[in-house]
């Protein structure tokens, strides 16, 4: 009697374990970003962490009693289970807490406690006061993305069509400078184009000092501290970033198809722009989100390399949030840069389609 | 015409050569000067030849330090995020199941959002909660937030072709599912998690801006160049980065060199079949 009861029952559940489980995930969650940024205040923590326990210790029985379909269904989720708990608390809960901030207020300047009250005008300090460094960041950092274009494109097509059996060591070269560190390579630049060093000495050698000062790239003898040497930084910086996906989409480019080409008398030019540049054009589209997200949240290139008159948003954040201990205006400057680098990316996914980022 | 398209052909291999030399450009000048012997606090301008910052590349206590709670730090975070990110790459290349799509999406924004995005919401979430000091601990969970993306991204795109029938044949032939996992899954997909965990390993070392906003009073390799800059640029910090460059290109070169063996040992049984 029991068992004829029973046996169905377990069945269904069974059948519908991969519902339950990605309930889990998702009630897990929720949970962890709810505790994290603080939507529930004292009294209510205890209640949540027993949700959280109650969940876990649920999904483990069923695995228990729900025979081998449950099982079955059930074991992506809990595969997935640890790692995406840790980004909800560490990801996904720290940027509720940054909008949060964003719109809190701080009673006075030294205090640490914030309350949340709807405070907009964070919001609009941060235009007011920092619009000139958001300029900075979208320009600069869409500037270096179109240079390491400029640079990668033709360096991985050679690489990819023209390397033969070197192929793999000539990518490897490409790489290999960026095993230093990062602020190594940024500071070993700002040696290398100090006002003493060796590069403006060669410029006025050869008399290019002149040309570079009306192409805007020197300003009164000086390399460094000008715009033109933290776009190059970022460059030089995010360029493995443009060059190794662009790689990527020519490598699996048929060869064949520019022989058939050629051998229909369409020129190499024409060959170039009708089937190779299309197809490693997700290439391309992956390295320009690759390259500018991380340039236009760059602080250490306009450090190192620029002066106070090129700082970026990011150099305002750091400076408002570690050193001002101003949170939430420097969270408000985050979120706007979040917003708009998310909106930016989206709008790029529609006009170029959805491209392969993984 | 032919001989107009050689010269374009030619122009450009230059052009790309010119492009290789100048990813060279601060590596040529971070390892000869390395060999130099500053006259003052800044390792700027050459002087003279010296092998003396190579015969004593520990002699700066704290950068030495520094390295070290690097180090450490790597080697925690990148065990944690190894595990974490490869169980997720499994269950999204072994596994058609609801919600996958959705767990493809988030995976990746944590890589579209800015580093300082990342490292000052981090820092907020550690401000609201009271109890938690900033230090080698909050850089690792730190760490290990954005390095489980990349595992779990890069092991799935490395075990993209595996044949998950493999696992069938083992269970038919009597094999639990634990074992089976163990003597057939796991030795397979193993070097896919390793260069995964390498690449997690790098990105923590070199980390600089996440770890910036949540680092409080422990100091990084990164944090403690960043801090040098600004009063000394010992030449010791050149040897120091010429050093790992070399390993990093020592392990580059065994693991292409082992992994073109095996490619090269995989076909022979193959052909022996």
């Amino acid at each position: 009697m029991n068992t004829t009861l029973l046996v169905p029952a377990r069945q269904r559940v069974g059948r519908n374990a991969d519902r339950v489980g990605l309930g889990a995930l998702i009630v897990a969650s929720t949970c962890l970003v709810a505790l994290g940024a603080g939507w529930v205040g004292g009294a209510f923590r205890p209640v949540v962490v027993l949700v959280l326990v109650a969940v876990v210790v649920g999904l483990l029985v069923l695995v228990a009693i729900g025979g081998p379909q449950a099982r079955r269904l059930l074991a992506p989720y809990g595969l997935l289970q640890p790692g995406i708990l840790w980004l909800a608390l560490f990801f996904l809960a720290p940027v509720w807490s940054l909008l949060r901030i964003s719109l809190s207020t701080k009673p006075s300047r030294f205090s640490v406690d914030y309350t949340f009250s709807w405070a907009f005008e964070n919001y609009t300090t941060a235009f007011r006061d920092f619009g000139k460094q958001f300029e900075h960041a979208f320009v600069y950092a869409a500037v270096a993305t179109v240079l390491t274009v400029l640079i990668g494109y033709p360096l991985a097509y050679v690489i990819a069509f023209r390397g033969g059996k070197y192929k793999n060591i000539l990518l490897g070269l490409v790489v290999i400078p960026f095993f230093t560190s990062y602020l190594i390579r940024t500071i070993a630049w700002s040696t290398i184009l100090a006002d003493r060093g060796p590069t403006v000495a060669i410029l006025h050698n050869v008399g290019l000092v002149r040309l570079f000062e009306v192409l805007h790239i020197m300003n009164n003898g000086q390399l460094l501290n000008t715009p033109a040497a933290v776009i190059g930084g970022l460059t030089y910086n995010f360029l493995p970033f443009m060059l190794l996906p662009i790689y990527v989409s020519l490598e699996k480019i048929d060869t064949n198809l520019v022989n058939a080409a050629n051998d229909l008398y369409s020129s190499s030019v024409r060959a170039f722009r009708k089937i190779v540049l299309p197809l490693s054009i997700p290439g391309v589209f992956a390295g320009t989100l690759l390259t500018f997200i991380p340039a236009a949240g760059d602080f250490v290139n306009a450090q190192f390399l620029g002066s106070p008159n090129t700082t970026m948003i990011g150099n305002s954040i750091q400076d408002q949030f570690l050193k001002q201990n101003n949170y939430p205006v420097a969270s408000a400057m985050a979120a706007v840069l979040m917003v708009s680098i998310a909106s930016l990316v989206l709008i790029y996914t529609r006009l170029f389609g959805t491209g392969d980022l993984a | 015409m032919r001989k107009r398209s050689k010269i374009a052909r030619w122009a450009l291999n230059i052009y790309a050569g010119m492009g290789m030399f100048y990813l060279f450009v601060p590596i040529l000048f971070i390892v000869a000067f390395s060999f130099n012997k500053p006259r003052g606090n800044y390792n700027i301008v050459w002087q003279s030849f010296t092998f003396d910052n190579w015969l004593s590349p520990f002699s700066e206590r704290s950068l030495t330090a520094a390295l070290w709670v690097s180090l450490r730090i790597g080697a925690v975070s990148t065990i944690v995020s190894t595990i974490l990110g490869s169980l997720i790459a499994i269950a999204l290349s072994r596994y058609k199941f609801r919600g996958s799509e959705g767990i493809n999406l988030f995976l990746v924004l944590p890589l579209t959002t800015p580093e300082i995005v990342l490292g000052s919401s981090l820092a907020t979430l550690f401000l609201g909660q009271n109890f938690i000091n900033f230090g080698f601990v909050t850089i690792v969970i730190a760490h290990i937030m954005f390095q489980v993306s990349f595992v779990a991204l890069t092991v799935r795109a490395r075990i993209r072709g595996f044949d998950w029938t493999l696992e069938q044949a083992a269970q038919d032939l009597g094999a639990s599912p634990w074992r089976t996992f163990w003597r057939v899954t796991f030795p397979l997909i193993l070097p896919g998690i390793l260069a995964a965990g390498l690449l997690a390993f790098a990105l923590s070392i070199d980390d600089f801006i996440i770890t910036f906003f949540n680092a409080g009073s422990t100091v990084t390799f990164p944090l403690q160049i960043y801090g040098a800059a600004r009063v000394r640029i010992p030449p010791q910090i050149n040897v120091l980065a010429s050093m790992i460059l070399f390993a990093s290109v020592a392990i580059l070169l065994v693991g292409t060199i082992s992994g073109a063996r095996r490619q090269a040992s995989m076909l022979g049984s193959r052909n022996t079949k």
